[in-house]
């Protein structure tokens, strides 16, 4: 439902969270973070390690809850519209959700018809654009990390969804998976879609406008 | 959207087939079940009166215990992988999915059993006139192992060697499912009506399938952050 209606051309703010904190174990993670996502925008959340970035993406997506603050998607509590969200939004996390005894293709399909768009034929092409082609029996175990991730991030060209929230979708992607994925960005955002991910790579920020969050190690 | 019904299809499709890709984990437990139930008339004895009064209760233990054995795997695998998180992300309510996860156990797990279930009865010398009481026990105990322990195995999914603590949470839980169907089994055997403890065991059935997708997804809530 989403993505035609947040297609026009004034930004949507899509996303907003407001005065979030996290705190793991007895460590304050982050405290009354505010940021707007609106459409055609990408953020990156940087920061050193165990500064709470995957944390605070993960409380935006609903899996993790806030210890104070409220996440709203369209204007709404994501908690009041869990189904809604879930259906505009697409998370890769650092695991990415592929399982290893299925092959890319009946991963995908998986995918494809849980969001409702079930693939009408194998997607021969989209596995030939990410890499993949020549592996489409063999088992997703029998593949490299990073062809694993590739199945995974060949997702972003399936989904329809709106917002996307990525952790470390870099990670294990050579130089050209890299810049295949940054074209795909500037494509969604282009489109009126919303990122917002986690790297410790520099992205080219030519290509799309970046805002930036920057976390930073609390002891 | 996909529909509740829809993506409750996919999931168990999806998992039916990973499930087909690892029949050793599917076999094991099938195989120590034979194995149990073969090697008790070598234990105590082969005297037919013996077996045949200890036969449900060796049949229910041994199934017990190996439903046990592969319960861990069914939020585990999905656990390590990343599939766990996007189940809790898919625009359906979390308890669809986990009724689709305890289907798909009950199928791979249980369904076998069922099929065995007169030759393990034959093993033991149970009579005849038993067995289709058993038979309905199991039918009916089954599906109460899967979901129950669906909501231990959420509870201690995140939990590196969970298997142990999952035991002793869950065989307190099953105990009365133990009772009534080996009540029932004797019941049949000594030619009562076993309609009493059936009864109840539907009742846990009812209670079960209805209650557990709920203690699930709160636990799968606490595991999975």
């Amino acid at each position: 439902m989403a993505a035609e209606t947040l297609e026009n051309s004034a930004p949507t703010i899509l996303l907003a969270a407001s005065d979030l904190s996290s705190i793991r174990g007895e460590r304050t993670l982050f405290a009354n973070l505010n940021m707007t996502v609106r459409t055609g925008e990408v953020w990156q959340i940087e920061g050193p390690n165990g500064a709470g970035k995957s944390s605070l993406l993960r409380i935006l997506t609903g899996l993790l809850p806030a210890q104070a603050g409220d996440v709203q998607f369209l204007g709404q509590s994501i908690r009041q519209c869990r189904d809604q969200y879930h259906q505009a939004m697409l998370f890769i996390g650092h695991k990415a959700g592929v399982k290893p005894e299925l092959t890319a293709i009946e991963n995908l399909e998986f995918y494809a018809a849980v969001q409702g768009q079930p693939l009408q034929a194998p997607p021969y092409e989209l596995l030939a654009k990410v890499g993949l082609v020549g592996l489409e029996d063999i088992p997703a175990q029998g593949l490299s990390a990073g062809q694993q991730r590739r199945i995974a991030l060949a997702r972003l060209w399936l989904t329809q969804a709106p917002l996307w929230i990525l952790d470390e979708p870099f990670t294990a992607l050579d130089v050209a998976g890299i810049a295949l994925l940054e074209a795909r960005f500037a494509e969604h955002v282009a489109t009126g879609g919303a990122i917002v991910l986690t790297s410790h790579q520099p992205i080219s920020a030519a290509r799309f406008p970046l805002q930036q969050i920057a976390l930073r190690y609390q002891h | 959207m996909a529909g509740a019904m829809g993506i409750f299809v996919q999931i168990v499709k999806r998992d039916l087939r990973v499930a087909s890709r690892q029949r050793s984990d599917l076999l094991n437990p099938l195989i120590f079940l034979l194995i149990v139930v073969s090697l008790f008339p070598l234990g105590v004895g082969p005297g037919p009166d013996i077996l045949a009064r200890i036969a449900p209760g060796v049949i229910w233990v041994s199934a017990l215990l190996s439903a046990m054995l592969g319960l861990e795997r069914m939020f585990r695998d999905d656990f390590r992988d990343g599939a766990l998180e996007q189940m809790m992300l898919l625009p359906v309510s979390l308890e669809v999915s986990v009724l689709a996860k305890i289907a798909v156990h009950w199928v791979m797990t249980a369904v076998p059993i069922l099929v065995i279930a007169p030759l393990l009865a034959l093993l033991l010398n149970l009579p005849m006139s038993a067995w289709g009481v058993l038979w309905l026990t199991l039918l009916l105990g089954t599906p109460v192992i899967s979901a129950a322990g669906a909501i231990g195995v959420a509870l201690t999914v995140s939990l590196n060697k969970g298997g142990a603590l999952l035991s002793l949470l869950l065989l307190p839980l099953l105990i009365p499912l133990l009772i009534f169907a080996t009540a029932a089994v004797e019941a049949a055997v000594s030619g009562l009506s076993a309609t009493g403890p059936l009864a109840l065991m539907g009742a846990f059935l009812v209670i079960t399938i209805t209650l557990a997708p709920f203690a699930v997804k709160a636990g799968l809530r606490v595991s999975v952050n």
